[in-house]
């Protein structure tokens, strides 16, 4: 091992690492949206709507990140759908983590008691208010587990954002090793960049599914 | 829209023959880390603590390292510290087990620690001795908990191969490029043919298996 390469892939290595984490986070900030609202029209079953969200969870769950980002990047140019490498990169995550993220709160919300739908339609709520009070923050908190579990895969999954050039952690690695076959040093420190942006969430999230209990309380 | 470039020559055979790698390097390592998940976690089982200690280590590994990188430390890793020469698919192959095996081997762990102590209590007041009560009360249990769950990680596992793609193994993907390559002047538009070919392959080897899987955890519920 010898720092001075180190020190010298340094700079690269941070600029493609925030360049990793901002599709990262984007992506799952997008999926969140995707999965709530696809899990939303499911559980009320609304017609049409939700068909079309069950054919979009079952495609994009039994289908690679990779090829679908392929498919966005590739295909879609040729019938005159043009994006960015960075805007594929998010919206792809984003797609592919909507439909693990609407299993996760459909099954959340499967969970919820019928009790208490109807305790809050006698206390007086109206249905919107039943849901924003009641239905959607005991789902969120029965599905934390899974929500942190699709999260940790969702920024796993960034390592395949290369494939679409995108100057990400593994393109960095792998360019670097193509170039100056410092091969130690330059997978040391993508495994260091991976624990770095990892590590945390996998801490923080084991810590917010025990604090996260809430819709289990008084059993 | 480029599906003509399909039926040109051999072209979907190719495709297929591509598929046909990806399946066989899942379905060799989802045999390794099923066979290997079972053992350990049948030893985790017993609740030792250094093994549970390192266990834990292990999993935690495989829980934050993206298999892409996994990828690229056994197949550029190995030759540079090891001298070792790995083929690509032998690469992957260690790498899906690696992961699988852990995975499974949670799996297994979960599924024991989650019979209660009753039922073998309940064998024991029966009157079974303990290989009884292992063949006839806990292993049937077991085996309904972890079948839809093993099947699962089938279809994750065939997903994961696309990643293989990146190591040079000329798969479904790679075959996909070389093909919109090789027309590139008679059929501008294969990439979009070409790739949503590969994407429903991919969803016709995956959407059955989970299907069958979630039919099953209904199925077995209780």
């Amino acid at each position: 091992m010898d720092f001075a390469v180190i020190q010298e892939y340094m700079p690269l290595y941070i600029e493609a690492f925030i360049l990793t984490v901002k599709i990262g986070w984007i992506g799952i900030a997008l999926s969140l949206v995707i999965g709530v609202a696809a899990a939303f029209v499911m559980h009320f079953k609304v017609p049409v709507l939700s068909r079309i969200a069950k054919i979009y969870v079952e495609l994009f769950r039994n289908t690679p990140l990779l090829v679908q980002l392929f498919f966005i990047y590739f295909a879609l140019p040729k019938i005159g759908i043009q994006m960015s490498a960075e805007t594929c990169g998010a919206l792809g995550l984003g797609l592919l983590g909507g439909s693990y993220m609407a299993e996760g709160f459909r099954s959340g919300m499967e969970a919820i008691p019928a009790s208490q739908s109807e305790s809050a339609l006698a206390l007086g709520m109206v249905k919107r208010q039943m849901f924003t009070s009641v239905i959607f923050p005991e789902a969120l908190s029965l599905s934390v587990p899974a929500i942190v579990a699709n999260v940790i895969f969702l920024l796993k999954e960034t390592s395949v954002f290369s494939a679409i050039s995108l100057m990400d952690l593994m393109f960095t690695a792998k360019d670097l090793i193509g170039l100056y076959y410092n091969t130690t040093e330059a997978l040391f420190m993508l495994v260091m960049f991976y624990i770095v942006m990892l590590l945390p969430v996998s801490l923080i999230g084991s810590y917010l599914e025990k604090k996260a209990r809430l819709a289990t309380f008084g059993e | 829209m480029g599906f003509d470039v399909l039926l040109k020559g051999n072209n979907m055979m190719r495709l297929l023959e591509g598929v046909g790698v990806a399946l066989k390097i899942s379905l060799i390592s989802v045999v390794i880390s099923i066979v290997l998940g079972v053992v350990i976690g049948v030893l985790l089982a017993l609740k030792r603590p250094v093994i549970t200690a390192v266990f834990r280590a292990y999993l935690e590994i495989v829980r934050i390292m993206p298999q892409m990188v996994l990828l690229f430390i056994v197949y550029f890793g190995t030759t540079k510290a090891l001298g070792l020469n790995l083929s690509a698919e032998a690469a992957s192959i260690i790498v899906f087990s690696f992961w699988g095996t852990a995975e499974m081997a949670d799996l297994v762990r979960g599924a024991l620690a989650g019979i209660p102590v009753i039922q073998y209590e309940g064998s024991v007041s029966l009157g079974m001795n303990t290989f009884q009560t292992y063949r006839y009360v806990i292993v049937p249990q077991i085996i309904r908990r972890m079948i839809p769950l093993s099947i699962n990680l089938i279809t994750r596992m065939i997903k994961t191969t696309s990643l293989v793609m990146m190591i040079g193994i000329v798969e479904v993907l790679k075959v996909g490029q070389q093909i919109i390559e090789a027309n590139r002047k008679s059929s501008p538009d294969a990439a979009f043919g070409v790739f949503a070919t590969v994407f429903l392959l991919y969803f016709l080897a995956c959407w059955p298996i989970s299907m069958l899987s979630k039919y099953l955890e209904k199925k077995w519920e209780n």
